[in-house]
């Protein structure tokens, strides 16, 4: 266990993979199907997906279950399919990885506040404690808690994987600029303090994901960084923020445009680099130009 | 009176509920919105002035930090709850024709989009700003929308999405909307969204927060 931060204590830096959620869309997925549901319904085309990122260089993928949780499922009414749409997911993106790449298993978050209590800290940990369980089922080396707003969730998501697998367990937070420059999550947390609160829960990996571009993400990872000098960092940037253009959202950040920020990146302290929102495997391909193999 | 209605003012401000809350930690042991509201209409106070000097204000003001990124989703959580605690009391005088409220704001989060993060806020701010709001939910259809608003003659509609898949929804939406109503004034927001695809997709109006959609309803 522990595989990815051996490689890191290496002192290589990894690449990670790119969109799923805007590729699948790209495949047909249509607003308002459950994206998960494609493991069991087009397992081909998720596998697609995965093997284009393999092939573009990366060295470990995520999963297709973002929102596999039984919170999120629920909406579609199929909270029941948390085992088999998860455990399938990982399958999938290990095909695709084969035993020397790691396949990172995807848990979103649930969309239910803590703070309004709709959802209490136990349902949350319950729920995701069965995604974890089938994620490693189906083959995941790492769970990557992401898009995270309310800290707690995020502890909660950590809490579960640890002691439930014996997986790594990767976390990242959302966060966008302040009017005063700051980064914040939508619930107020800092970069700062989400790294005090999931280092202390025994996260292995840490970062940021979804809501910047790369060049904001800079700022993100120096505040992580100055907070606590050894914990990797995994950054997962959008290629820029989305833009409406001819009846359809495009991305303006080119693999060009990534590529030129990565050394930038590295510098600050990020060990993991990969793609949100908008990102194709021409941008994995052109982070790893920059990094070499 | 007014020392009364500056206090429920504060309580909306800070997202004091009742006398049991323990949040903000600053007004432990305090009165809560649920208390002064109260206390205030058995002692005469019209519902009207508690709605416009009590609410209203604290709603506002904290309207304009969650703008200017000075508090975040959690206290205006706070203050929402706050807020509808207080509105309970005044409820009765609204249906009873008592007090009236502004106008009316039916909000949804457009079809295919299952988020309602945001378009919970804006609902919630919209309503403690003195208006009736008609909250259809997520994933709403422009048949939806086209009842609600034939239901409630006048009323403006706000539409969510966060997704970039479904925030192109809004544009077929506000065209069966503007077809079937002409006059009705269509708002837009979400975090995908800006005033340039307000513009394309034929919307009237987009907010980056919820104070701005208080604010356009509020010099309509």
């Amino acid at each position: 266990m522990g595989r990815i931060i051996q490689e890191l204590k290496k002192g290589r830096v990894l690449v990670s993979d790119g969109a799923w959620g805007t590729y699948l869309h790209r495949k047909g997925l249509k607003p308002g199907e459950c994206p998960e549901a494609w493991n069991i319904r087009h397992p081909d085309d998720v596998l697609d997906i995965a093997i284009s990122y393999i092939e573009a260089g990366a060295d470990m993928i995520e999963t297709n279950s973002f929102g596999g949780n039984s919170l999120k499922l629920a909406n579609y009414g199929l909270a029941d399919q948390v085992y088999t749409f998860n455990r399938r997911a990982a399958e999938i993106s290990r095909k695709a990885a084969g035993a020397d790449h790691f396949v990172l298993g995807s848990v979103g978050p649930t969309g239910k506040m803590l703070i309004t209590e709709e959802v209490t800290a136990d349902e949350l940990y319950q729920a995701f404690r069965e995604q974890s369980m089938a994620l490693e089922a189906g083959g995941a080396d790492a769970i990557v808690v992401e898009t995270m707003t309310d800290l707690e969730e995020a502890r909660l998501a950590v809490m579960a994987a640890l002691e439930n697998t014996a997986c790594e367990v990767i976390c990242t937070m959302t966060f966008s600029r302040t009017l005063d420059g700051e980064y914040r999550t939508m619930m107020g947390i800092s970069p700062a303090e989400m790294t005090e609160a999931l280092v202390a829960a025994g996260a292995s990996i840490i970062g940021a994901n979804c809501g910047n571009g790369i060049a904001d993400m800079i700022g993100i990872v120096k505040e992580i960084r100055q907070k606590d000098p050894s914990i990797p960092i995994l950054i997962h940037a959008n290629a820029g923020m989305p833009q409406y253009c001819d009846g359809e959202t495009v991305f303006p950040e080119s693999p060009a445009d990534m590529a030129a920020r990565v050394k930038e990146i590295i510098g600050a302290g990020a060990s993991i680099i990969g793609g949100c929102c908008g990102t194709t495997p021409g941008h994995i391909r052109a982070i790893r130009q920059v990094i070499g193999s | 009176m007014n020392e009364l209605l500056g206090k429920l003012a504060a309580c909306i401000e800070f997202g004091k509920v009742n006398l049991a809350s323990p949040y903000p930690p600053h007004m432990k042991d305090q009165e809560g919105a649920d208390e002064i509201t109260r206390r205030a209409l058995d002692g005469g106070v019209d519902p009207q002035d508690i709605l416009y000097f009590g609410l209203m204000p604290g709603m506002e003001r904290v309207g304009i930090k969650f703008r200017e990124n000075r508090v975040f989703v959690p206290q205006v959580l706070m203050s929402a709850r706050a807020m509808s605690t207080a509105m309970l009391h005044l409820k009765p005088y609204f249906l009873s024709g008592a007090a009236r409220q502004k106008g009316t704001y039916i909000i949804g989060t457009v079809l295919g989009d299952l988020h309602d993060i945001g378009k919970n806020l804006v609902a919630m701010m919209v309503e403690g700003n003195g208006y009736k709001v008609v909250d259809l939910g997520t994933d709403v259809n422009s048949e939806k929308f086209i009842a609600a608003i034939k239901e409630n003659t006048g009323a403006v509609v706000g539409l969510s999405a966060l997704l970039t898949t479904t925030m192109v929804n809004m544009q077929h939406i506000t065209s069966e909307i503007k077809k079937a109503v002409p006059e009705t004034l269509v708002t837009i927001g979400g975090a995908p969204v800006n005033h340039d695809f307000c513009k394309k997709i034929g919307a009237d109006f987009y907010a980056p927060d919820p104070q701005g959609v208080v604010e356009f309803l509020n010099k309509k």
